[in-house]
Parts: structure tokens; sequence; C-alpha cells
């Protein structure tokens, strides 16, 4: 069984409350398809579980697959630096059919951050190594592909469809 | 699943397509470490395929100076179509005349299936295997185990 070995940290983002007593880990790539239809399963999970599930995103890109998804880890980590990282990677994901240079200004437009600054960021790769940071806990934790999901630091191999996430956090609690 | 080769067994030297005209041999890399890579065929699905994986990783690989080498029993033009698909950036060598030999080498074929096992070996600058893993043979074995073994290697 291939256990989480970076623990959550106040670097990582978060959301839910520190004392809940079951955390789902996922490691993603915003360019990932499986990714994208683990999306709306884990904001229903955290519907379905409130105050008891703390949920965190790793960034997991495949960039030579997917070179998308590594400016829009940037995008992400950009909005995180004005505390806004989770409403960014709501846009990404939701928007994931139109992912691109258009939408990372779009989703930066929405959010009210400065564009050319998000621009600046991508460009020089500002964030590059907290994501490549954040890739390789992954894979020293045994993350082999995306989406990847830990709970309270195991990992589930189950699939990812809401009621295999629902029953697997169940047994947590 | 096969008995494949185990630490301290001295690695079997082999020579293969790594492109339709170019060859490569085991010792040709001698004086650094190697992952061999065997793994059942080329095109497996996309985001949990173990060659993409490595090749987001093969930085850590050569912070250790190892060189990754991919086998299967793929043909060379089926290799060049997939490495290029995938833009991967590391050999994959084709195990495909007589079909299976490397891997019969290593214990890691399937007979009846007739594709290598999802092996890893990682062998060290003298040539000696010195960790070696067979992964279920759907289950993607992910990097932790190599870079851990790497790791490992004396200086």
């Amino acid at each position: 069984m291939a256990m989480l070995k970076v623990p959550v940290t106040s670097d990582d983002h978060i959301q839910g409350p520190l004392e809940a007593p079951v955390t789902l880990v996922e490691y993603g790539d915003y360019q990932c398809p499986y990714c994208g239809l683990a999306y709306p399963n884990v904001r229903r999970v955290q519907q379905h579980f409130g105050q008891q599930l703390r949920f965190v995103f790793r960034h997991f890109p495949l960039s030579q697959i997917h070179p998308l998804a590594e400016p829009a880890a940037e995008t992400a980590e950009f909005a995180g630096d004005y505390k806004r990282f989770w409403e960014a990677h709501d846009e990404l994901y939701e928007n994931q059919e139109r992912l691109g240079a258009e939408l990372f200004v779009a989703v930066a437009i929405t959010l009210k951050l400065p564009v050319a600054e998000l621009r600046d960021a991508i460009t020089r790769q500002k964030y590059t190594p907290k994501i490549r940071n954040d890739f390789m806990g992954g894979v020293r934790s045994g993350v082999n592909g995306t989406p990847a999901f830990f709970i309270n630091g195991m990992r589930h191999d189950g699939s990812f469809d809401f009621e295999q996430l629902v029953l697997a956090i169940q047994t947590q609690l | 699943m096969s008995h494949i080769l185990t630490p301290g067994t001295a690695a079997p030297d082999f020579t293969l397509h790594v492109t339709p005209d170019q060859i490569l041999s085991l010792r040709d890399l001698a004086g650094k470490p190697a992952i061999l890579a065997f793994y059942p065929a080329d095109w497996s699905p996309v985001c949990g395929d173990q060659m993409t994986l490595y090749n987001e990783i093969l930085p850590e690989f050569q912070k250790h100076g190892a060189q990754l080498l991919g086998i299967s029993v793929d043909g060379a033009w089926c290799h060049q179509a997939f490495a290029k698909h995938r833009r991967l950036h590391f050999p994959l060598l084709a195990d495909f005349e007589p079909k299976g030999t490397v891997a019969k080498l290593y214990g890691a074929y399937r007979d009846g299936e007739g594709v290598s096992e999802r092996a890893l070996f990682v062998i060290d600058k003298n040539g000696m295997i010195s960790w070696s893993y067979c992964s279920p043979i759907a289950v993607n074995p992910g990097a932790d185990g190599i870079l851990d073994a790497l790791e490992k290697l004396p200086n």
C-alpha cells in the first residue's frame, strides 16, 4: 500500500478544517481529462462530508504530454499568492476544454488579478520549483498517474467515482 | 508472475535496436548506472502510462548519472511512433527478433501472452543488478522504488 510521504503543511492548498477527521489529498494535472472527470466528484464528496473532510490539492503535471498543465498550475499558484487559489482551480477545471493562454488571462480578469504579472509569472515559470516539489513528493509517495488520491495518508487505489470515494472516506470516520 | 533476476546477479549484456537503424548494447553504458524498465506494450492508456511518467522524472535519474532504457517486444518503428507521440526523451529498445530474448534473459517474459513483464532493474556502474522489482502486469509501479535504489548506490 503506497503511503503519502510528504505530510500536509500550511504550504499546501487546503479546504476544510484543520481538525477534520479525514484528509483527502489529490495529485492532479489541469490538462488531464481523468482529473477533469474527477473534479465534480471531489466537489460532491466535499459537500457530502462537510466539516468532516479536509481536501488538499497538489500539482502533478505530466508536462511532456500535457504542455498546458504547467502554465495552468502557474496560473493557480499565481492566484494563490492573492489567496485566490481555489477560485482559479475551479475555473481551470470547469473550463478545461478551453485550457490555454486566453483562459489563463480570463481567470485573472475574473478574479481581478493583474494580467501582466500573471503573463510574466507564466513566462518566467515563477512557481515551477513549487510545482516540481509537489510533483516529486508525489513520485516518492508512489503516484503513478493522475488523478491520484490519498485518504488519511493511504493511497486510494479504487476508482474516483463519487460512491467509491465516499465509501473509502467513510471507513476512516 | 515470472522469477526475475535478483540483486547481486551480473546483468546479462544485450544488443537491441533503439531506432530502425541504430543499435545499443548494455555494455555501452559501462561506468554509469542503468535503469531497465521492461513493459508489456507501447500505447497503453495515457495518464497512467509508466513511460510517460518516467519521462517526467528523467532529471532525477540524471542526478544519479543513470540512463533509463525502456524495453518491450514492440518493433523499432512502433517504438519510434510511440516515443514521438508521447515526446519521450529516452531510448526504447525493441526486444523484437528473436522476440523477447532479452526479457527471457532477465526472467521477465510472459510465455502465454508473448510480452514482457512490467519489471524494473537498477544496474550499478559495474554491471551488477542492485535492485529489481516485478509489478503486477496491470499496475504501473511508479518510480519511487527506482529512486530509492539509485540513492542506495555507492558513489
